[in-house]
């Protein structure tokens, strides 16, 4: 009898049903890919923009972090039966999920983090781009013109459009600055394997390369490492990098996912959710930009330089190529 | 009685250090549980993603039980997941037949893949000598980076994405795919709140699948003279030799069927749920906590099963906490682990619960 009493109390106590707060604030909720939130890249950039919305303009902010890919169409619901008024997804990854839960929700506004699904985006469903391009151009200027051997080397993680924006833009900021400049470039074919990056910024060095930009995830490190060891110049990429080799690294090519996302609440909470729609976030949105690091590394002569030219692709008098085709272009109206 | 008394007090005492946890960390622990309660069982969607949850952990959990009772560690399920996956994944895309053909076909073929590989461990051991626990950690990892190796084949790699092509439609398992996206299926649904909650997940048939491997490898082990030889081999390899059992046949057919059972659970986990594979930057776990299935069940099929249905609900609600409670992942993991830990082991509390009983017997006397 009591052994009853007890098991029905427990059962009383965790039944009882759960109110969520009632009250008007808007509710914006984001699902991690399987990085976590606290991946010292976009999720926890993410995150931090969502925090940063939170407290200036008065949001209810909360995540959900993925274990596994097949976390994401039961994290996207989690957060749909939370009753928030917008559902991050970030990263490409989540692409598939998020499309199927638009789709089922017609009602619920999505967003999403670094994909396009371009002609096929739902009235519910924004896209977040960045124009990676903006940033690898200045990077590309500040390598040519800090190298001293005039020739400077990329590695990308595989030969995709994305890594495509950062490889033209890079060049044509390198030759922008410098005509004479070469620029070595391989493809590592890996986001994860630093001990090839380490030996193709090697091999790099070897052929005379003194600053080397990465686009490629991991592997990244092991270029920087490479460049530590041999005392060259190395660019960092998506977050300021500085700290893994603080006298080498000379700026990085920064993806403020933060403000990106920023940007999208404040939108929505002016009542203008532009669904339906992808949004490409560049220079002049604060989304692309090189680190702050950059100041102490370079002369303040050239970094005067770099504000006038960042002026400038703000304002639209630069277009800074994305692929081979624009960037053909774009070399053709160089001297 | 006693027993009954013995998991609850175990389940209680798990619940209550998981409380202490939460309120180390300053979150309200009943609040905690309420999430996680209403996360899991208040609407029929969530019941149906417990029940997609724990399909890969009731298999994965049967394989490291079937193993353990020849006397096996099992520590490979999560690398026979893989391979399963990767058939599955692999000839789901390459074969184009019908779906009465192609299911059971690709299904068969991952059962086939993943049985040698489990039996690669058992042969191992069993002509060489190498202990199984170190030769399937190491094959966990060959099948993670073969894994990765083939998503990026042509052919099979999805383009500009770090994932394989889908499988085809008819290789599916998932109930009611298509009709459910459709207008028609959409129209009748929005009818029928239960059902249109129940489906909204990839519900599939993979739980039947698991159910039907936990009937048969109960009757295998309990009712046949096959099992039984293996159940000698677990109880004393030199015994069973002695009695003309050829123990190292029955090593390697032992691990053959827990390969076969952990690649029954990949295949039912591309062929419901996710319908392709993604590169692997480390082991997403199905395999492991299949062996935390296995310990908590007592090794037997039917244990597997409660203890999967268990563990797949704490995954599933307890996930549930970050965003309501703004709880980090690592805590809730945390306190998972303390309620699992403390389930796992009775003995500690089957002590008290002796002189407790012998207590109450006392009272009840002198009453």
């Amino acid at each position: 009898m009591k052994l009853q009493s007890i098991i029905l109390s427990f059962v009383m106590i965790f039944s009882s049903p759960f109110a969520y707060s009632a009250d008007k604030a808007l509710r914006v909720g984001m699902v991690t890919d399987v990085g976590g939130v606290n991946d010292q890249s976009f999720n926890q950039s993410a995150w931090e923009g969502l925090q940063k919305a939170k407290k200036e303009l008065v949001i209810k902010a909360s995540y959900q972090e993925s274990k596994q890919d097949a976390d994401y169409p039961a994290n996207l619901e989690t957060l749909f039966d939370a009753g928030n008024d917008l559902i991050w997804g970030i990263g490409f990854k989540m692409a598939d999920a998020v499309l199927k839960a638009a789709k089922q929700n017609p009602k619920q506004k999505y967003a999403i983090i670094d994909f396009s699904f371009g002609d096929k985006t739902p009235a519910n469903v924004v896209g977040v781009m960045f124009k990676a391009e903006e940033g690898a151009f200045l990077a590309g200027f500040i390598a040519a013109k800090m190298s001293k051997t005039n020739t400077i080397g990329f590695i990308g993680g595989m030969s995709v459009p994305i890594i495509h924006s950062f490889q033209y833009g890079y060049k044509a900021g390198a030759k922008y600055a410098n005509n004479k400049v070469a620029v070595l470039e391989q493809y590592s074919e890996s986001f994860t394997d630093a001990a090839k990056g380490k030996a193709i910024a090697n091999q790099m060095i070897s052929k005379n390369a003194d600053v080397l930009f990465h686009a490629a995830g991991a592997v990244g490190d092991g270029v920087i490492e490479a460049a530590k060891e041999k005392n060259k110049m190395a660019v960092g990429v998506d977050r300021d990098q500085n700290y893994l080799a603080p006298k080498n690294v000379i700026t990085s090519s920064l993806k403020r996912v933060d403000n990106a996302i920023f940007e999208v609440v404040a939108d929505l909470k002016k009542g203008n959710f532009k669904g339906g729609t992808t949004q490409n976030y560049g220079l002049k949105d604060g989304a692309v930009d090189i680190a702050p690091t950059t100041s102490k590394m370079i002369p303040a002569a050239l970094l005067t330089e770099v504000n006038t030219l960042k002026k400038k692709i703000a304002d639209g008098k630069i277009k800074i190529p994305s692929d081979e085709k624009a960037y053909t272009v774009f070399a053709k109206t160089l001297k | 009685m006693k027993k009954f008394l013995l998991s609850l007090l175990c389940v209680i005492s798990g619940l209550l250090f998981g409380a202490l946890i939460l309120k180390l960390s300053g979150i309200s622990a009943v609040e905690a549980y309420k999430v996680m309660w209403e996360g899991a069982f208040s609407r029929p969607s969530y019941i149906a993603y417990i029940m997609i949850r724990s399909t890969a952990l009731i298999l994965t959990g049967l394989s490291v039980a079937f193993a353990f009772r020849t006397g096996l560690f099992n520590i490979g399920a999560e690398g026979q997941f893989i391979i399963g996956a990767l058939t599955a994944a692999y000839f789901g895309c390459a074969f184009h037949f019908s779906p009465w053909l192609q299911i059971p076909l690709v299904l068969l073929l991952s059962t086939l893949t993943a049985s040698f590989y489990g039996g690669l461990a058992g042969f191992m051991k069993a002509r060489f000598g190498v202990h199984e626990v170190i030769s399937t950690i190491m094959l966990n990892w060959i099948a993670l980076y073969f894994s990765n190796f083939m998503v990026m084949t042509e052919g099979f790699h999805k383009p500009n994405t770090e994932t394989s092509e889908f499988i085809n439609p008819t290789t599916s398992i998932t109930f009611l795919e298509n009709w459910k996206v459709s207008d028609a299926g959409s129209t009748w649904l929005a009818q029928h709140d239960f059902l249109r909650e129940f489906l909204r997940p990839p519900v599939n048939a993979g739980i039947f699948i698991a159910l039907i491997c936990v009937i048969i490898i109960w009757i295998i082990l309990s009712k046949t003279s096959f099992g039984f030889k293996l159940k000698a081999v677990g109880f004393s390899p030199e015994a069973a030799r002695y009695a003309g059992i050829n123990v190292n046949k029955k090593m390697t057919q032992s691990m053959m069927i827990a390969g076969a059972l952990s690649g029954i659970a990949g295949a039912t986990h591309v062929m419901g749920v996710s319908k392709n594979i993604a590169i692997l930057a480390a082991h997403e776990g199905y395999g492991f906590d299949g062996i935390a299935v296995s310990l908590i069940g007592s090794n037997s099929p039917f244990g597997a099963l409660l203890s999967g249905f268990f563990l797949g609900t704490l995954k599933y609600s307890g996930q549930k906490i970050q965003s309501a409670l703004e709880a980090p992942s690592e805590l809730i993991s945390i306190m998972i682990g303390a309620i699992i830990f403390f389930i796992a082991i009775p003995v500690l509390f089957e002590k008290s619960i002796n002189k407790i009983l012998k207590l109450i017997l006392k009272n009840e006397g002198e009453n």
